[in-house]
């Protein structure tokens, strides 16, 4: 069922909305859009028709036979859901004879209903009662039948299916084909005998079932229900927020019961208003929020005076007084810059902006980064450098404009499962699709969608093949001149021609380097440059490179060349991994730019910060994560303020990260859990989830949405509020009453945020980046009449190979990624029923490479790599090519970052995430082999450093 | 900080530079990126490895770059 206090429509919007339409509805005029149905200019006109099978998300379906009206002048009583308008039309809705003919239909749904089927746990909540009473029929006329056994299928931990109350209108199907496009329920049998079925008749949690809950949300019954709701009754009250996990930043409506530190979420609706989701979910913003009020969080500060020590409760003030006299103590040893924090990408724009404020104003230096450092940096700095804008070009809704979709080092259906959905739906409706990734995505091949063209490359060849891509595109004369003439500059234009059309860089030549066959790349750029709208979309299997940052350059250098920027079904748009990558790098998180990406080295920028902030601010960029470990570890960076970011767990080579870490005199961590990070801790600072805090998040589409508080926070502050009371400590005071007067002063302080306030968010739902005097309202698809830096800019992307080299002793590349049900380094959904999906993190490897180990399905295998070693099991795929294997990181068990090298990105320092070279062997006893293994290295860089004192 | 971390840092963005700028721009562009990038002692310190030793390990342009570096820091330092 949708949300409480939602007027569900019937029937969708039409997309391509026609001239207007007048008609006339008992009595009513009414002007709507041509292709509007009858029923929802009817629902717009306040007057409800009663259905069953129609709601506003999906097409109309004409089947419950409850929507009949009259239209002067046809004949019978047509369907208001499958009518559409026409001019001068005169509508009835009620009548002796709708009546009837509504109450005989729905006498005979009632008749196969349980006879207490009022007093399902959809009370109050259910579409089945309010149409019998609309209908005026309170229980059936017919007598008791024969019921259909009919087993209650709880299996999935989220909701139950309970078939009692199924009226077979086929909305779970049409939700989870039309909206969710996974087609994983059909309707099984015919006649009496229908009935709703998972896959072929599986439970629900071992059919193909993604869990989205699109099926509940449709269900006008209580079939489908949410066993919050069962447990904990009916909602009373809905706040519209912003979901924390994914950059696609889905709206919510949080439906709750109960009032201040008793509120209880009873569940999270998608907001059919939203502007990134339109009322679409997944598992996780759905149904994954209990790690909220999960037991592991940590509600009250720790202390202890060094890591060796256990931890001690403290109060507030005890915690923030020790935190602050210790940062001040280590500049007064050390120096101002050996200092500094990390942002987070998982908080919001004000607290990132608190964070970076806190570092560079009361700190003193710009020792300040943020998480975004480790995914999407090669991102800003590859768009700024060619487009003039670090952000993605489009919105969302474009791709239902994109003829070809280009997808490139992205896993949309686990990673961005919302707009994953949008992709289906426009790929159902005829574009193009060409895959370039390493693996086997399930976009390459799921129910009704086949990639044109997927370009299984080498895993850190992307440079190689985007080069290859351009190479066709110049030579073969498919670039757009006259476009690129207009837009960008000539020099570099004619330089990057040059470059790729020399033949070193042809498909043929690249292909011993890509492992992709010529022909298959030369159908690819064709498809792309002259198929109509491009859209290229891409995620961390770009920019998580040595040539990351190259990467990104290549695929803006494709789109200028091809024309396929500046309007809407086009662009080169980054998948943001967490809900505020985008809006931390907004923030000035980054150690070398204040807010909008201004260097720090501006001094009419600098002025602007130091006269309203009231400080003198250095000129100099400060260091980034990595570089902070590195000077950690030469003693000349003391301590660190990490909000909301497990390092240990998701930054490479764990060892140095907990090396760094542990040689550091104050570590303060502010975090909703114990995480990883913790154990290096001194000072625990606990953190508030986005339930508790107001504030506003930034999608992978430069959308700005509220965040609202739906309780109050458990450990007493909004995140916000910490970081203002450690500011207080130190000596420079933050007056902030509200997160909108850090937006305030954000605008102020911003030009692309000139225009933005709540006071605009609220009226408007959302907003995207740029918003100021240009474009009030937002600006949803950029760079439309010229690109932000004026001319466009190629540059020339010399492929590089990776030092990270295959060799007899690592003889795999180990490549990683995400999976649908688990988020990250797992904090949240690892405290959910998520885990039944997917408890652990596996390695994927082919099956001759397991053959050849004699590795089994399920087996424990002992990974090993130049940085380190971990032990996982397997699981034989041919997803993956034989020589590559791959897996995910969101168990700190598996500890995946273990193996991950120091590599990066040349311009920004990203790691290279995605290349490992690595060595898997079968092992029978999963913590023998670990010790043993550690051992080995030890011993190993014991004897190297007696044989090099250099390296000791 | 480790000074080959820091040499192989410079190398790699003079792999970049040393296809994408002319000839006549691609050091000043590794020594811009450095000083837009890297935090001042990353900088001292490859420029202190390199007037000691010449800058081993770094390659031509790279070498190049910290040589503009040096220069300007002398610059600074006598100014």
């Amino acid at each position: 069922m949708f949300a409480i206090d939602y007027r569900d429509c019937g029937t969708p919007a039409p997309r391509d909305a026609g001239a207007p339409v007048t008609i006339d509805i008992d009595g009513k005029s009414v002007t709507v859009p041509e292709g509007t149905s009858v029923m929802r200019a009817a629902s717009l006109a306040g007057i409800q028709v009663p259905k069953l099978c129609a709601t506003d998300t999906l097409k109309a379906f004409g089947s419950c036979r409850l929507c009949l009206v009259e239209i002067e002048g046809r004949k019978g009583y047509p369907a208001s859901c499958t009518t559409l308008v026409a001019p001068g039309m005169k509508i009835r809705t009620q009548s002796e004879k709708l009546a009837a003919l509504r109450r005989g239909v729905l006498d005979l749904y009632l008749s196969d209903q349980p006879p207490a089927w009022a007093e399902s746990p959809a009370k109050g909540h259910n579409e089945l009662e309010t149409v019998a009473k609309a209908v005026g029929l309170a229980r059936t006329t017919y007598g008791p039948g024969r019921r259909r056994p009919a087993p209650v299928d709880d299996s999935n931990p989220y909701f139950v299916f309970d078939p009692q109350y199924c009226i077979v209108c086929s909305r779970c199907v049409r939700a989870c084909d039309e909206v969710q496009g996974t087609f994983a329920l059909t309707v099984q049998g015919r006649g009496y005998d229908s009935k709703i079925a998972a896959s072929e008749g599986q439970p629900f949690l071992e059919s193909e079932c993604v869990s989205c809950g699109a099926c509940v949300e449709a269900c006008p019954t209580a079939a489908l229900i949410e066993k919050s709701v069962i447990r904990l009754g009916e909602p009373q009250r809905a706040v519209i927020t912003t979901c924390a996990y994914c950059g696609v930043g889905c709206s919510f409506e949080a439906e709750t019961r109960g009032s201040g530190a008793a509120t209880e979420v009873v569940r999270m609706v998608p907001n059919r208003d939203g502007d990134a989701n339109h009322g679409h979910a997944c598992v996780k913003g759905r149904f994954a929020y209990g790690y909220a009020t999960h037991p592991d969080r940590q509600l009250k500060p720790l202390l202890r005076a060094s890591i060796r020590d256990e931890w001690r409760e403290a109060s507030w003030e005890e915690a923030i007084a020790y935190a602050a006299g210790e940062i001040r103590r280590i500049q007064g040893k050390y120096g101002r810059d050996s200092v500094g924090g990390i942002t987070s990408s998982r908080c919001s724009n004000e607290e990132a902006f608190l964070v970076q404020k806190l570092v560079r104003a009361a700190f003193g230096t710009n020792n300040v980064d943020t998480c975004a450092r480790v995914c999407h940096s090669p991102t800003g700095y590859g768009l700024k450098s060619t487009l003039g804008e670090s952000a993605g070009t489009q919105a969302f809704t474009s791709v239902a404009r994109a003829d070809v979709i280009l997808v490139i080092g992205a896993n949309p259906t686990d990673g961005h499962p919302v707009f994953a959905s949008q992709i289906k739906r426009r790929l159902r409706e005829g574009a193009k699709l060409i895959v370039i990734d390493p693996r086997v995505i399930d976009l390459v091949r799921s129910p009704h969608i086949a990639a044109d063209i997927h370009l299984q490359l080498q895993p850190g060849t992307n440079v190689a093949m985007l080069n290859a891509l351009a190479h066709v595109v110049v030579t073969e004369g498919l670039t757009k001149d006259d476009y690129v003439a207009e837009r960008c500059e000539a020099p570099a234009y004619q330089r990057w021609k040059a470059f790729v059309a020399e033949e070193r860089n042809s498909p043929e030549t690249m292909a011993a380097i890509t492992g992709v066959p010529a022909g298959l790349v030369r159908r690819a750029a064709r498809l792309y440059a002259t198929g109509g709208n491009g859209a290229i979309y891409y995620g961390l299997g770009v920019t998580e490179h040595s040539q990351g940052s190259t990467a990104v350059m290549g695929l803006a250098n494709l789109a200028m060349a091809t024309g396929n920027l500046g309007r809407e079904g086009v662009g080169v748009n980054p998948l943001r991994g967490q809900n505020n990558v985008q809006g931390s790098c907004d923030m000035g998180s980054f150690p070398h730019e204040f807010t909008g990406y201004r260097h720090v080295s501006d001094s009419a920028v600098r002025t602007l910060f130091e006269r309203d902030w009231g400080v003198q601010l250095p000129a100099e960029p400060g260091l980034r994560i990595p570089n902070m470990f590195e000077a950690s570890l030469d003693g000349s960076f003391r301590a660190l303020y990490v909000q909301g970011e497990d390092i240990v767990q998701s930054d490479p080579n764990t060892h140095h990260v907990t090396s760094a870490l542990a040689a550091m005199e104050c570590v303060i961590v502010q975090d909703l859990f114990l995480n990883e990070t913790a154990r290096f801790a001194h000072v625990f600072l606990p953190g508030s989830s986005f339930l508790e805090k107001d504030g506003t998040f930034t999608n992978a589409e430069r959308r700005i949405s509220r965040v609202r508080k739906v309780m109050p926070p458990r450990a007493g502050y909004e995140d916000w509020q910490v970081t203002m009371l450690l500011s207080e400590a130190l000596g420079y005071p933050m007056r902030y009453t509200h997160p909108s007067e850090i937006m305030d002063e954000i605008a102020r302080l911003t030009p692309t945020f000139a225009g933005v306030s709540y006071e605009k968010l609220d009226r408007l739902g959302s907003i995207q980046w740029p918003c100021n005097d240009a474009a009030p309202d937002g600006t949803p698809t950029m760079h439309v009449h010229q690109f932000v830096r004026g001319k466009g800019r190629f540059y020339v992307t010399e492929y590089v190979p990776t030092s990270e080299r295959v060799n007899s002793r690592f003889p795999l590349i180990l490549t990683t990624g995400r999976i649908l049900s688990q988020y990250n380094v797992g904090a949240q959904t690892r405290r959910t029923d998520n885990v039944l999906w997917h408890a652990e993190d596996l390695l994927e490897i082919h099956p001759h490479d397991a053959e050849v180990r004699g590795i089994a399905e399920g087996d424990w295998v002992g990974m090993t790599s130049r940085a380190g070693e971990t032990v996982l099991r397997a699981r034989i795929s041919d997803r993956i090519a034989p020589g590559v294997v791959y897996t995910t990181f969101h168990f700190p068990q598996t500890q995946a970052n273990v193996v991950t090298t120091e590599n990066s990105d040349w311009a920004t320092n990203c790691p290279e995430y995605k290349v490992t070279a690595v060595q898997v062997v079968r092992v029978s006893q999963a913590d023998a082999w670990r010790e043993r293994t550690a051992l080995e290295r030890s011993l190993h860089e014991t004897h190297a450093r007696a044989r090099d004192p250099a390296h000791a | 900080m480790n000074i080959e971390l820091l040499v192989k840092m410079a190398n790699e963005i003079s792999l970049f530079f040393a296809s994408g700028s002319a000839p006549t721009q691609a050091a000043r562009d590794v020594a811009t990126h450095m000083k837009r990038f890297w935090e001042p002692r990353m900088r001292r310190q490859i420029v202190t490895y390199y007037e000691k030793g010449q800058g081993e390990g770094l390659n031509d342009l790279a070498r190049e770059a910290v040589a503009l570096l040096a220069a300007e820091a002398r610059l600074s330092n006598s100014a």
